[in-house]
């Protein structure tokens, strides 16, 4: 397993193309979220807003760069080749997955960390100037509010598990551009089809139901007005990675590469 | 173009399974969305959508103060206050500007919501209007109105014809304008109204009541009935939500001075007073879910030549480089389009039909309408994919390529739904974003003379159908160029 972890990490380190994924996911979630909140504005009245859940907006973007990153770790060697050369190299098969998805794991939450902190970051900074202060019941962001440390951990965790649902994908699929396809239309499609769903039954059910609703993890006011609790919807985010991981094995281990 | 290029650009297509299977699941998940949209929604027994002359569904819920007029005859009356309160929080009213506020002078064919009528009244911000048949507007002599400066209006019926006038003084008369009012009948009610359409707060709307305060009442010809009668006009609606809490409409003192406190509105029905109306855009909401798989089709379509190193026996059997990309753009958009045509074909009638059958009510449109809408789909998803495969042949690389595509089409629409995203920028998002040719599914429209919130997640979108498409098709059509100039000058 150490030798598969290495060879992994040696993979990863090796090539340009992760690191530039990595850094991508990083400046495409601080963008974003820096974006949203010097555009947003607060009203004298209060505006009810989620200052956390929106200076974390940017990881709706930033989720794509780790989805390829985490499709192409096994669809690109699918793609090249180079997956007949592993699997002689690691012939349990499920160990290779496994530390695949070690290695994933480990960049992602490094990368996400830095992200996640990066937007509090520019909320902290952005956001008392749009009108979100004190005074109007918005105290600045800090890691102190037990909340706000909650969404920016789950965040950090919801990257992860996305990376892993994509490996398991991809892995399924072995097809980087298919995987990244279905990986995104799961991610992006269920908020959607929540929104044409008249009856509110129904629609609390597609919005508990999808990858994204991992998302919860990120609200910090109004919790009980959410469809999904925090931490049961990155529950359902994990169980989705898990479920993916699993078929993912099942089909590695049963057919040939 | 030789037909040999394209010829072989068609058999690579449909001779990929995956391809075709793509292709597939984009048209039946437009018909799955369409179906989810249709049976979800369940809107039995709800009260019908009040409907003016042209069919389109209307806002008529006002306090209205009437004594029947027989034939021609005019009525004539002051006004020297118009004021408006909003409530703050529950049982917390404060004086605020409803610019739409309506008090005024109205004749109309009865009481029931819909019909005909014509009337000339002041607003809380819009100086003196003229309106007819729910959509028409005309403004007169501009300013609001106080016990100092107050409006004297008067309504003239002759036939058919309904004419308004307004005066600062009661002797001088100007004409604000004349309608033709179909449909009235020969006994009409005619008398005093005022209306509070829902007032817009940022990103949301809170319903508002207004008090006008009237003098000098004055009619002439036959008028039956002894005395004034006031009710509100459409207590129960869908395009109404109901006066305030605590509030309710009235009418109080004789005929030298009445004041009269309504709420509601006489206009056309929009988003935000028919919440519970459907359009035919969300029946097509399943077009996202189909460009996901045009767009992954579309840059496979490509990249797959350069993985397998087909790329190279393409181009050495083809009659040019940039010849073989036109083709393969060509089969491509093609195929797309008609997988777009035959989805939303489909999921039009059968999402309405559910809808409807439901209890649903659908805002109507023209039959050239949904023939746009389904076009304008079809060739969305069109564009997307000559927009995928052109992204695909610059970077040569199917997962960057899909993931590029997706984000940029389906991101800003993501943005766009954030509930406190405000308006200006949604809109620069639905003008400047490859998601602006979301305008294609657009069936509604803007009124000047109703404050609402007209954002792209409603429904309103800033730029034409066609415009909007435009957008994304200038896109697909840049990067087609640059992916001709690099495949022309690369080595492959």
């Amino acid at each position: 397993m150490t030798a598969a972890l290495h060879a992994e990490w040696t993979k990863l380190r090796t090539v340009a193309g992760p690191l530039w994924l990595l850094l991508g996911a990083i400046a495409a979630t601080v963008a974003l979220s820096a974006a949203t909140a010097s555009v947003v504005t607060c009203g004298s009245a209060g505006c009810g807003g989620d200052t956390a859940r929106l200076s974390l907006i940017g990881v709706q973007l930033g989720q794509a760069p780790v989805a390829v990153l985490a499709v192409l770790v096994i669809g690109g060697e699918y793609g090249t080749g180079m997956i007949r050369t592993t699997l002689t190299a690691t012939p349990r098969r499920v160990t290779a997955l496994t530390a695949k998805a070690v290695t994933l794991t480990g960049v992602v939450v490094a990368a996400g960390t830095v992200a996640v902190l990066g937007s509090l970051l520019a909320g902290r900074l952005i956001l008392p100037a749009r009108g979100f202060t004190d005074a109007h019941g918005h105290p600045a962001l800090s890691l102190a509010d037990g909340p706000t440390l909650r969404a920016a951990a789950g965040s950090i965790l919801y990257l992860a598990l996305i990376a892993l649902l994509s490996l398991g994908v991809a892995t399924i699929l072995r097809d980087s551009a298919t995987g990244i396809g279905v990986v995104l239309g799961l991610l992006y499609l269920f908020p959607v089809l929540a929104q044409v769903i008249g009856d509110p039954h129904w629609q609390r059910l597609v919005q508990r139901a999808g990858p994204g609703a991992g998302l919860a993890v990120q609200a910090t006011t109004g919790v009980r007005g959410l469809p999904i609790g925090p931490w049961a919807g990155l529950g359902v985010t994990a169980g989705w990675a898990a479920a993916a991981l699993v078929a993912a094995a099942l089909f590695l281990h049963n057919r040939d590469a | 173009m030789s037909l040999q290029a394209l010829h072989a650009e068609w058999t690579k297509f449909r001779t990929v399974p995956g391809w075709v299977t793509g292709m597939v699941a984009a048209a039946l998940l437009v018909v799955l969305f369409a179906l989810l949209a249709g049976v979800s929604s369940d809107q039995k027994g709800a009260p019908p959508v009040p409907a003016g002359p042209g069919g389109e569904p209307v806002t008529d819920s006002f306090y209205f103060v009437h004594r029947p007029l027989s034939g021609n005859g005019a009525i004539t009356v002051s006004v020297s206050a118009l004021t408006s309160s909003i409530p703050t929080g529950p049982a917390d009213l404060r004086p605020g500007l409803v610019p739409w506020a309506k008090a005024g002078l109205i004749i109309k064919d009865g009481t029931r919501q819909g019909s005909p009528y014509a009337a000339i009244m002041v607003t809380g911000g819009h100086g003196v209007r003229m309106q007819d048949g729910y959509v028409n507007d005309t403004s007169g002599p501009s300013g609001p109105v106080s016990v100092g400066s107050p409006r004297w209006l008067r309504l003239e019926r002759s036939g058919d014809t309904i004419t308004g006038y307004a005066s600062a003084d009661g002797a001088h008369w100007t004409k604000v304008g004349a309608a033709r009012v179909r449909g009235l009948g020969p006994t009409a009610q005619a008398g005093l109204f005022v209306a509070s359409p829902p007032s817009v707060h940022g990103m949301s709307t809170r319903g508002s009541v207004s008090t006008a305060v009237f003098a000098d009442l004055r009619g002439e010809g036959r008028w039956a009935g002894d005395g004034w009668t006031g009710g509100q006009v459409g207590p129960e609606s869908p395009t109404f939500a109901g006066y305030p809490q605590n509030t309710s409409g009235s009418f109080t003192g004789s005929d030298g001075r009445l004041t009269v406190t309504g709420a509601g509105d006489i206009a056309p029905a929009v988003r935000e007073t028919l919440p519970t109306g459907g359009t035919v855009g969300e029946i097509l909401t399943g077009t996202f879910a189909a460009l996901i798989a045009v767009i992954v089709v579309g840059a496979l379509f490509v990249t797959t030549e350069y993985r397998t190193n087909l790329i190279h026996v393409t181009l050495a059997a083809g009659p040019g480089r940039i010849r073989i990309l036109m083709a393969k753009a060509i089969v491509l958009g093609a195929v797309t389009f008609g997988t777009g045509l035959a989805g939303a074909v489909a999921a039009i009638p059968l999402g309405e039909g559910l809808a409807r059958a439901n209890g649903v009510y659908i805002f109507p449109v023209a039959s050239s309408t949904e023939l746009r809408v389904v076009v304008g789909v079809a060739a969305l998803l069109a564009a997307a994919s000559v927009l995928a495969l052109s992204i695909g042949t610059i970077v040569r690389h199917g997962a960057g390529a899909v993931t590029a595509v997706i984000v940029a089409v389906v991101l800003p629409y993501i943005l766009m739904a954030i509930p406190f995203m405000p308006v200006r920028v949604s809109t620069w998002l639905a003008r400047v974003t490859p998601a602006a040719a979301f305008a294609v599914q657009q069936t509604l429209v803007e009124h000047h003379q109703v404050a609402s919130i007209y954002k792209p997640s409603n429904g309103y979108y800033p730029l034409g159908p066609w415009a909007g498409l435009a957008v994304l098709a200038g896109y697909a059509a840049v990067s087609l160029a640059v992916a001709a100039v690099l495949l022309h000058r690369r080595d492959a």
